[in-house]
Parts: C-alpha cells; sequence; structure tokens
C-alpha cells in the first residue's frame, strides 16, 4: 500500500494519498521518477493531499517538490514532520 | 490503439462560417445588467433557450470596455451557440453586437429596451426565439475530423492531488491531441508563479517567449500595485490550503502539468482574443474559475477539461466542462460532480496514459452530445472579467 507519493528525486516532500494517517505510522512512499520506494514514520498526524517532510530541513532552507523550489521553511522541520503553512511560507510576492 | 489518431472523428454541428460546435444552444445575450430581467423572461416563455445573464455594460469605458464586448460578442460567434437574441437598455450599443455577430452568418436579432419597456421587449424578443429555437431543433449533427475541435482547460479548487494526477492526465491527452491539429488552451496568469521559467521554456518562438513574459510581468505588476501585504490570504486559496497545497510556487507547479511534456505554445492570447491557428495558446486571465472557463468560451474554444482537487462545481452556458478528479475523498464525498475519476492514479493502480485515453474517450462522448455533469445539474456560471471601476 501507498501512503505518500514523491515526484523527483530532490524532493523534500512526499505527498499523503490515504485519509487519516497517524502520528507514529510507519509510511510507505512511491518515489514517481524512479518507481522506488521510500520509507518514513510520520511523527505528527497527516491528512489526505497534505505534505510530509522525507528530508530534515533547517529555518530559511529551500523547500522542493516537482524538483522545483517551492518556498522556504520558516521554522527547522523534521523527517516525518506535517509540512504546511504554519512552517513554510512563499519566496514571492 | 490510442483513443485518437489522425483518423478520429466527432459528431458536431458545422455552422456557417466552418467553424464546429458540440452544442445547440439559442441563447438570450443581455448587453448589460438593466437588461437581464427581460432576458430571463424570454428564456421563461422559449423552452430550450438559455439567458447569459450578467451584472456589467454600463458606464464601463477604454480597455474594459473592449473586453466587455469582447467576451459578448465571442459568446455570441461560439459555435456551441446555433442562433443569438441580444437585448439592451438602448440600440446602438446592442446593435453593436448583432452586427458583429451577424458576421459568423447565424441568426442574430436584437432588441433595445428603451421606447418599448419591458412588456413589448419581451414580446418582440419571445416571437424571434422561437423562430430560432425550432430552426435550431432542426439542425443535424454531421461527423467532423478531430482537427475540429478546439479545447480549453482551467484547473479550480485544486490541491497536491491536482498536481500529482488530474493536471497531468490532462497534459497526457493535450500531448495526444496536438499532433492532430485540435487547437487548445490554458492560462491563469497569477497561478503560473513559480513555473513562469517552465512555460517561457515551452514557447515556440523567442517572439512568443518575448510576449508570454510582458504578460506575466504585467500580472505581477499589477499584484504589486494593489496588494495589501502578500497575496497569501488568496492565493493559494483557502480551498487549496485545506487541500494542502502551501504556496504559490507549489500550486503553479502543479498547474502546469496541464499542459503536459511535448506541447509547444505556439501563441499568447489576451482575454477573450480568438487563436488564429491550431496548437496551444496561452490566454492572459485571472486563475477564478468561472472568468477562466467565461473567456475560453468567448474565444470560441468549444469543450473544456477542468481538473479539481478539493471539488469545485462550475459549469458554463456556453461550453461544456468536463470534471476530472484523482482525489479518493472528493471523488467519494462529490461523485456527483465527477466525468471522470482518476484517483487510481495515486495508489500507481493506474498510469498517465490510461487516465488520459480515458478523459480523452469521456471528451468525445461529450462532444457527440453526452451531458457532462455539471450541464445535467444546472451549472450555468457566466462570469465577466472586469479591468477597472467603471466610469
Amino acid at each position: 500500500m501507498i501512503h505518500f507519493l514523491i515526484h523527483d528525486k530532490k524532493d523534500s516532500v512526499g505527498v499523503a494519498v490515504v485519509e487519516g494517517i497517524k502520528a507514529g505510522q510507519d509510511l510507505t512512499g512511491w518515489l514517481m521518477e524512479d518507481d522506488s520506494t521510500v520509507n518514513v514514520k510520520a511523527i505528527t498526524d497527516i491528512p489526505i493531499g497534505h505534505k510530509v517532510t522525507i528530508k530534515p530541513l533547517k529555518n530559511g532552507d529551500t523547500v522542493w517538490k516537482y524538483g522545483f523550489d517551492i518556498g522556504k521553511a520558516i521554522a527547522d522541520i523534521k523527517v516525518g514532520e506535517h509540512l504546511h503553512v504554519h512552517n513554510v511560507k512563499t519566496k514571492r510576492w | 490503439m490510442a483513443v485518437v489518431n489522425s483518423k478520429t472523428t466527432f459528431w458536431g454541428y458545422r455552422r456557417e462560417n466552418g467553424r464546429v460546435g458540440v452544442r445547440n444552444q439559442v441563447i438570450i445575450l443581455p448587453l448589460d445588467d438593466l437588461s437581464n430581467a427581460a432576458c430571463e423572461a424570454v428564456a421563461h416563455n422559449i423552452k430550450g433557450t438559455i439567458a447569459v445573464q450578467h451584472p456589467y455594460g454600463r458606464l464601463q469605458f477604454g480597455a474594459d470596455l473592449e473586453l466587455h464586448f469582447r467576451t459578448l460578442i465571442g459568446a455570441g460567434c461560439n459555435p456551441n451557440v446555433a442562433a443569438v437574441v441580444v437585448i439592451g437598455i438602448e440600440e446602438e450599443w446592442t446593435n453593436r453586437i448583432v452586427e458583429a455577430i451577424a458576421k459568423t452568418g447565424k441568426p442574430v436579432t436584437g432588441f433595445g429596451i428603451e421606447l418599448h419597456g419591458d412588456h413589448d421587449t419581451i414580446h418582440r424578443a419571445s416571437k424571434v426565439a422561437k423562430q430560432y429555437v425550432q430552426w435550431a431543433s432542426e439542425l443535424r449533427r454531421v461527423e467532423c475530423p478531430i482537427s475540429d475541435l478546439w479545447v480549453s482547460t482551467k484547473c479550480g479548487e485544486s490541491d497536491t492531488t491536482s498536481g500529482c494526477g488530474a493536471n497531468p492526465t490532462v497534459g497526457n491527452a493535450f500531448d495526444k491531441l496536438d499532433p492532430l491539429g485540435v487547437t487548445m488552451c490554458f492560462g491563469e496568469t497569477t497561478e503560473i508563479t513559480g513555473g513562469e521559467h517552465i512555460v517561457a521554456d515551452r514557447c515556440a518562438t523567442p517572439e512568443v517567449r518575448a510576449a508570454f513574459m510582458k504578460m506575466f510581468d504585467r500580472y505581477q505588476e499589477v499584484i504589486e500595485r494593489h496588494k495589501t501585504s502578500d497575496l497569501s490570504d488568496s492565493q493559494p486559496t483557502k480551498g487549496n490550503i485545506a487541500g494542502g497545497l502551501t504556496t504559490i510556487e507549489e500550486k503553479a507547479l502543479g498547474n502546469i502539468q496541464k499542459i503536459g511534456h511535448k506541447c509547444e505554445v505556439v501563441g499568447v492570447l489576451d482575454k477573450a482574443e480568438m487563436p488564429t491557428k491550431p496548437g496551444l495558446w496561452f490566454m492572459d486571465s485571472s486563475s477564478a474559475a468561472a472568468e477562466m472557463v467565461t473567456l475560453c468560451a468567448a474565444s470560441g474554444y468549444v469543450v473544456h477539461f477542468f481538473p479539481t482537487g478539493q471539488g469545485n462545481v462550475i459549469g458554463n452556458p456556453i461550453i461544456p466542462v468536463i470534471k476530472l478528479c484523482a482525489n479518493p475523498r472528493t471523488v467519494r464525498t462529490m461523485s456527483e460532480h465527477v466525468d471522470h475519476d482518476c484517483s487510481g492514479l495515486l495508489q500507481r493502480e493506474k498510469n498517465l496514459d490510461q487516465t488520459g485515453d480515458e478523459l480523452l474517450e469521456i471528451m468525445l462522448r461529450t462532444c457527440n452530445g453526452r451531458l457532462t455533469a455539471a450541464e445535467a445539474l444546472g451549472h450555468n456560471e457566466f462570469v465577466m472579467t472586469r479591468l477597472y471601476e467603471s466610469a
């Protein structure tokens, strides 16, 4: 079963594709670029469609998705943590 | 065997000017806000007609007024429309719309309310609308090559599943339609922000690239001029954020999946401007769903792909809007709005080639006459884009 998917090897995050992921759950991810598998333990709940961090990020680091820059971390973010508007902001506007 | 190839045909209505429609609407088109009531009354009197109501048309000026006319004239000229009754508060601007639509060769008549009042106008317009709808009801679909199709796309209530599933499905379909001479369009100028370099790199010539960047930069200036803090309260939308989209860059990169991997951008269009050759066009446009789909209708597109994540319910009176969704929760909770469920993509049960082919099958069935979910549910959102305040 696939819990999350990752677009590109460079990405910092995966996208939850099942409902109801809970903190402590072992997750299996599908890296679409090379069809490989990535395993992560969730340390927070992750709603469907939301992002789970798969590489550790420091405050100010660039967040990568689709192999591109999607914004910057505004806090340190751990692997398995929910990554969203509370810890990441746009670099535009 | 591919779902579409150069021999693929569909059954459409070939209009007087050679363009092909997939619907056979008789529309009652108000010039302005004041004429909505009369248009609604005519559409109520004459079954099978539809009043295309909107709230504008008085004391606009300059480029904003030109866009108003271009949108209404484009909607009337769209080949999904068989015939048009135009009603305006006064005759001069009403006739401007009538004369422009008449160039297509389709039946069109205008009525000014001043010196007549609503009762007399409704009476006379209803007589004409009745003749039109009976005439249109005898028109027959004919077999047309797929190269006669004009297909537009815009996504809405997007979430991360749009970027993973529904948008790349449209991209796969566009990559298959492009070599067949289909005319296509995408837009949403703000929602390219963060991915503008990708679109720029897909432009067919340096001239197209320069024209695209000019439109993109112009809109960034509008944002700089009008924003109060940043656009984070609007882009991504609250619905997007609920769906997991965090920044405009992330939304844009998902959005751009709709243009596939192969299509080149052959040109750029101003709002409601008509393309002049086949291929993929970028239209400078708002990212608000109903505004963008209305502009596509005004540009002459006849069928629309609308990927959604959290579940947008939009329809349009001129063009059928085909919705596709890869979010399994939305497909479950809002199934009546979804024409194509591509959630299998997210569990590796299907690949993009399959979901793209399935979308093309639904497109052909829709073009042949099958009603979309939005049509069956009566969604008729016609929303005009305004550029600035009235005089």
